[in-house]
């Protein structure tokens, strides 16, 4: 072989080797990590060991989310009331818009970090992810269909042929892998890239400025009980002294019978409020100014409030118009844009 | 062959026959194997006090203890975790993920609960009347068949499935009655319907209502079960859907014509647990 012919092989090998590595990188970037629990995050609820996420599963479960057909005359998807640039709620709406235009009685809650949560909807009730969206899909105000209707209606599609097949190994549309890819679906709906994420991961040189770390201080001495840190929630169910609605939501009473329970309601997490407004199970407050005047001068004496706003006589929390100032700011460091712009959770 | 030995061959032929016929009578009782499944039923015989269950019967309606004339629309009920036991004490619980059975009154095929047991004579047989609370609280991948949320229609069609609070329906019983006002305390739609949907296995966490009754039937008096292989066992129960308003909770139709996931239920559940009486046995 003559010199050239080495030089010409070499080269030719460079080249196989580089196309290698790239391929390589390629790959990475399409691997599926499934889920992810963030560092500052606690241990999940959610159990995963009968559902493990996969690639094809989270897909399928994203299609499934964003598919019309889940309604009655296919008008209406989970993502109509739960859109993600809202950081998957209905922004604008007080209590959740569906099909016909018929509403609901409470305000639309986000698909966000649902696998810490124990038990779901603003008044309990369902204490499974995996049973959750019969709720909506069977609900007269919202999707107003059965669950044998939308199979039926899904079994026509060769989409979803292709789709069950690749994520549980045959095309059998049925309720425990529909649930399941919903779930794999939901789960991933991970909001953990807040500046407050960061500063608390030591991410780069983030840091809280004066004003927010000042806010956080108050929130920790004021709030931090309830809407317990990492996650902004303590997952319980409380009164936080509203006046009645006009419809009388007795909230968690109505799934326990518990006369304890009347009146109170899920604490919803804190994260992302920039894009959930308007606040509270029947969103009746549409600013954080309102939330935090309801705290401070409007908490009512209703039968279970919570022992934390009634101390000493006193109803309410005692904040200043300075440390609302400073909270407001704290807690706009809990927004996360790349939540609400991941573009692995938009319909695709 | 002379006539007396065609005498002796019929008379030994005939007491072959006999001793055969009491054998399979008197054929003694197979050693208890939790192994040796054999076929074994309940029959679930709806009626409605002294009359068969008929729907919509409006010319010739029943009449409850308060004097209330009613017409049946619906009769379904779920019926799981069945035992048998022997006279001298032995038990067999049918495996766990087969004896969940769901009684259509509409469709006389679901009136068998179906189930394999070891062979054997059984004095005693118990069921649930509803879904256990252990098998309420688990997962998606253990609700299937007649379990199943997506079976059995939907809530105004036969549904037996909660989604708001997470439970089954353990007991369904539609009607019609003129006694049930057009106000919101009766039928606001004027079509003077009742419903009564018992339900609550006692809470995921906190301790909620608990409806399901468990029910033990004794067998001795009407006919014990005896279970073989070559013959199918079924133990033949009347239910009685009279007894909704009329057991020891007797109510009036007009006073609670909608009862569904409240504390009143416990009232009418207990009225459930007298609706089962044994009539007879077929072996």
């Amino acid at each position: 072989m003559s010199k050239k012919h080495w030089i010409i092989i070499i080269c030719i090998s460079l080249f196989v080797v580089a196309c290698k590595k790239s391929d390589i990188i390629q790959e990475e970037i399409d691997t599926f990590l499934g889920f992810q629990k963030p560092a500052n995050f606690p241990e999940t609820s959610y159990n995963f060991a009968a559902n493990p996420v996969t690639k094809p599963g989270f897909e399928l479960g994203r299609a499934l989310f964003y598919e019309a057909r889940l309604s009655r005359n296919n008008t209406i998807s989970c993502g109509s009331c739960h859109i993600q640039s809202s950081a998957f709620t209905q922004h604008g709406h007080d209590v959740s818009h569906g099909i016909d235009d018929r509403l609901g009685t409470r305000n639309s809650p986000p698909i966000m970090n649902l696998a810490w949560n124990k038990a779901f909807m603003w008044g309990g009730g369902v204490y499974d992810l995996d049973l959750q969206p019969i709720v909506p899909i069977t609900a007269h105000e919202e999707m107003d269909e059965t669950l044998e209707n939308v199979f039926k209606k899904l079994r026509l599609l060769p989409k979803y042929n292709a789709l069950f097949k690749s994520a549980f190994g045959s095309d059998e549309i049925n309720t425990s892998r529909f649930m399941k890819a919903l779930s794999q679906f939901m789960v991933m709906c991970v909001s953990s890239n807040s500046k407050y994420d960061k500063v608390m991961r030591k991410e780069g040189n983030t840091s809280f400025t004066q004003a927010e770390l000042n806010g956080y201080n108050i929130f920790k001495e004021k709030c931090g009980s309830c809407h317990k840190e990492p996650l902004f929630t303590d997952g319980t169910f409380r009164n936080n002294g509203l006046s009645l609605s006009p419809v009388k939501d007795q909230g968690l009473y109505t799934a326990t019978l518990l006369t304890s329970d009347r009146y109170k309601f899920k604490v919803p997490s804190l994260r992302n409020l920039k894009y959930t407004a308007p606040f509270m199970h029947d969103g009746r407050f549409l600013t954080l100014d309102a939330v935090l005047a309801h705290y401070s001068s409007q908490v009512q004496h209703l039968e279970n409030l919570d022992p934390i706003l009634n101390q000493n006589g006193k109803l309410g929390i005692d904040i200043s118009a300075e440390e609302k100032t400073n909270l407001i700011a704290f807690l706009a460091t809990l927004n996360d844009e790349t939540f609400i712009n991941n573009s692995s959770l938009a319909e695709q | 062959m002379n006539k007396l030995s065609i005498k002796l061959t019929l008379l030994t032929f005939w007491t072959i026959l006999l001793l055969a016929s009491c054998s399979k009578e008197d054929s003694p009782v197979p050693e208890f194997e939790e192994k040796n499944l054999a076929p074994f039923s309940v029959e679930f015989d709806n009626i409605v006090g002294d009359r068969t269950l008929s729907f919509n019967n409006s010319a010739t309606p029943y009449i409850n203890a308060k004097g209330e004339a009613f017409t049946i629309s619906m009769l379904q009920y779920y019926i799981s975790n069945i035992k048998l036991a022997t006279a001298d004490g032995k038990t067999y619980a049918v495996k766990q993920d087969d004896s969940y059975f769901l009684i259509k009154s509409a469709d006389k095929a679901t009136r068998f609960a179906k189930v394999n047991v070891p062979e054997g004579d059984y004095t005693r047989l118990t069921f649930t009347l509803g879904v256990d609370s252990l098998r309420s609280t688990m997962g998606i991948d253990k609700r299937t068949g007649v379990l199943d949320p997506a079976s059995n229609g939907d809530h105004d069609n036969g549904g037996m499935y909660w989604g708001w609070n997470s439970g089954y329906i353990f007991f369904r019983f539609e009607g019609n009655s003129n006694v049930i006002s057009d106000d919101v305390n009766g039928d606001p739609t004027g079509k003077k319907q009742f419903k009564y949907h018992i339900g609550g296995f006692g809470g995921y966490s906190a301790p909620t209502i608990n409806n399901i009754k468990t029910i033990t039937i004794d067998l001795t008096s009407a006919g014990i079960a005896k279970v073989r292989k070559d013959r199918q066992s079924n133990v033949h129960l009347f239910v009685d859907a009279m007894k909704v308003f009329n057991g020891s909770n007797s109510f009036k139709i007009a006073d609670h014509p909608n009862v569904m996931f409240s504390d009143y239920s416990v009232n009418i559940a207990n009225n459930l647990s007298q609706m089962f009486k044994h009539d007879h046995t077929e072996n």
